[in-house]
């Protein structure tokens, strides 16, 4: 089965809210009943035909071409399937997938992976702010799933995250982890302040020196094991150039906290 | 009866009776392989035989370290009881007082499976609620701190239904010959993937029976074949040049390794001048599996 290919002919002049951008949605509809699905230009409605062309029945592999900076909501709540984006991405991508496989090969913007409790977003490029972070006055970020994300990304990474892996190839901003309550966050990069502020649980690792909050407390100097297992894993997918064998067997520094809240967070910095 | 021969070895027209079991796959990994094949060879301890241990167990094989989940070296573990009802218990009681006290060692469940048992799932409690579970690429790990750091156990083993007794009884004309020959086939056995030999390296000494004229006990010694009671009356069946035997026993994942762990032990039996290969058997009334020597030969 041939993948459905959606090509940009016609750039949205506002964010353009493509939730049916989707294996969830596409599969098994014809051409023309992909390009008659709703799409929001702004809080007017309008078709995928009105901006794509599209090629190929509807099946759960699609392709979109074009820089798709303005479309928001690509693989909206996707079970299954792959959807490969080769350009940039909005916001929102992703947002309450449960399973299946979004490849970005540009740039993402904002909150990639809101909502989501499975499968994998791997952007290629940079992300922005808010990566698998809940929504704003939300209590829970995303509950499981992988993000990868191979060049950096900015503030707010995994707000109130409960679940879930996401890897920073490059750097990350400011509270990094904040509010987290569990699972884990990889940054082979540096990362900016107040990592981990208000953690109640969950794994923050950093390749690079960091600055600790107070509420913080050093326990030791140790070789995690199971911190082999997902850097062999990342290893295994694309970040094998930043994941090195010092960094598979080396020694890490672990802090607890947040005190301020259940203590039971760690954040892991690469030590040699 | 039909007579088979390889070279000089007689191959009796007969059956191995073997049983269904339970089985689990356990991958320990250490920082170095001496350590991991310790835990091994804890886990594997008072493991010959479910008649009395209740468990079987064994080395299945040495893991190179690019073949683990850690990266590190590995032992594989197999270890069969009679029930899927037993078997998690004897995996929590043995990683956790084998491995988990073993420096530097992890568990991994090492055989894929819809049926599962919690191990890790329970051995967490040792952390005293400080231990700390990770889901990595669908697996579910407890981290729980000890002295020396964290110990890593996997929260689910699988396990499936296995063949548990299959073997081969070997008869040679003196005792180092019959030795010998066991040593050789077992050498050969090991290495079916899949399959273990619960005994000490893989050779019984004392064969048993079913049943005693003791009510108290459930197996003993298989006098049809011990040497020294061929003089007593009813107790004809070895062959005056033979001297001694050695029972094999051997345990697989399913028939098709038994069958071929069989094959292999036959022929290096063989080629080490066993005098004859037979196997034991219950007539058949007892076990779900039969093994014809003649075919698996053929």
């Amino acid at each position: 089965m041939s993948a459905t290919l959606l090509h940009l002919h016609t750039q949205p002049q506002v964010p353009l809210e493509a939730e049916t951008l989707s294996p969830a949605t596409i599969a098994g509809l014809s051409e023309l009943g992909i390009e008659h699905l709703q799409v929001m230009h702004g809080n007017v409605k309008a078709k995928v035909g009105d901006f794509f062309k599209v090629t190929g029945k509807g099946t759960p592999d699609i392709h979109i071409e074009g820089d798709l900076a303005k479309v928001k909501m690509i693989g909206a709540c996707m079970s299954e399937g792959r959807v490969i984006i080769e350009g940039n991405v909005g916001m929102h991508v992703g947002i309450g997938m449960s399973g299946g496989e979004i490849l970005v090969k540009g740039d993402a913007t904002d909150w990639v992976g809101p909502e989501m409790s499975g499968g994998r977003i791997t952007v290629l490029g940079d992300a922005g702010h808010m990566v698998g972070s809940a929504f704003r006055g939300q209590s829970t970020g995303i509950t499981g799933g992988e993000i990868f994300i191979h060049g950096s990304a900015k503030n707010e990474i995994g707000n109130s995250m409960r679940r879930g892996l996401i890897a920073i190839g490059g750097d990350a901003g400011d509270f990094t982890a904040v509010s987290m309550r569990a699972g884990t966050i990889i940054v082979m990069g540096k990362m900016g302040v107040r990592t981990g502020a208000g953690m109640v649980r969950g794994t923050v690792v950093c390749f690079e020196e960091s600055q600790i909050l107070p509420s913080f407390e050093y326990s030791c100097r140790y070789q995690p094991l199971f911190l082999r297992l997902y850097l062999i894993r990342l290893q295994e997918h694309g970040f094998e150039e930043k994941i090195n064998d010092k960094h598979i067997n080396g020694n890490y520094e672990r802090y607890s906290g947040d005190a301020v809240e259940l203590n039971r967070g760690e954040i892991l910095l690469f030590s040699g | 009866m039909k007579v088979m021969r390889i070279k000089k070895t007689e191959i009796t027209d007969t059956f191995a009776e073997a049983f269904g079991m339970w089985g689990a796959r356990v991958v320990i990994t250490a920082d170095t392989k001496q350590w991991a094949r310790a835990a091994a060879a804890s886990m594997t301890g008072f493991a010959t035989s479910v008649i009395r241990c209740k468990l079987e167990a064994a080395v299945e094989c040495e893991v190179p370290p690019e073949a683990t989940p850690d990266r590190r070296p590995g032992v594989s573990v197999l270890l069969f009881t009679m029930s899927s009802k037993t078997i998690a218990g004897q995996l929590i009681d043995r990683i956790g007082q084998c491995v988990m006290t073993c420096p530097t060692t992890a568990a991994y469940n090492g055989l894929e499976s819809e049926k599962t048992v919690s191990v890790g799932g329970k051995l967490r409690f040792f952390g005293d609620g400080y231990q700390i579970s990770k889901l990595i690429d669908g697996r579910r790990m407890w981290r729980i701190p000890i002295m020396e750091g964290e110990f890593l156990v996997e929260e689910s083993f699988g396990i499936r239904p296995a063949v548990g007794g299959g073997n081969l009884i070997l008869l040679g004309t003196s005792q180092r010959i019959a030795l010998r020959a066991a040593t050789a086939a077992t050498n050969a056995m090991r290495e079916v993937a899949g399959v273990f030999l619960p005994f000490p390296q893989g050779v019984v000494g004392s064969g048993s029976k079913v049943g005693s004229r003791y009510k108290s006990m459930i197996a003993s010694t298989n006098d049809r074949y011990c040497p020294t009671l061929r003089s007593i009356a009813g107790q004809k069946t070895l062959p005056a040049n033979v001297a001694a035997g050695y029972e094999i026993v051997v345990d697989g994942l399913n028939e098709y390794v038994v069958k071929e762990a069989m094959r292999r032990g036959i022929h290096a039996a063989a080629d080490k001048g066993t005098l004859i290969v037979t196997a034991g058997n219950y007539g058949g009334e007892l076990g779900k599996y039969k093994f014809y020597l003649h075919d698996i030969l053929n």
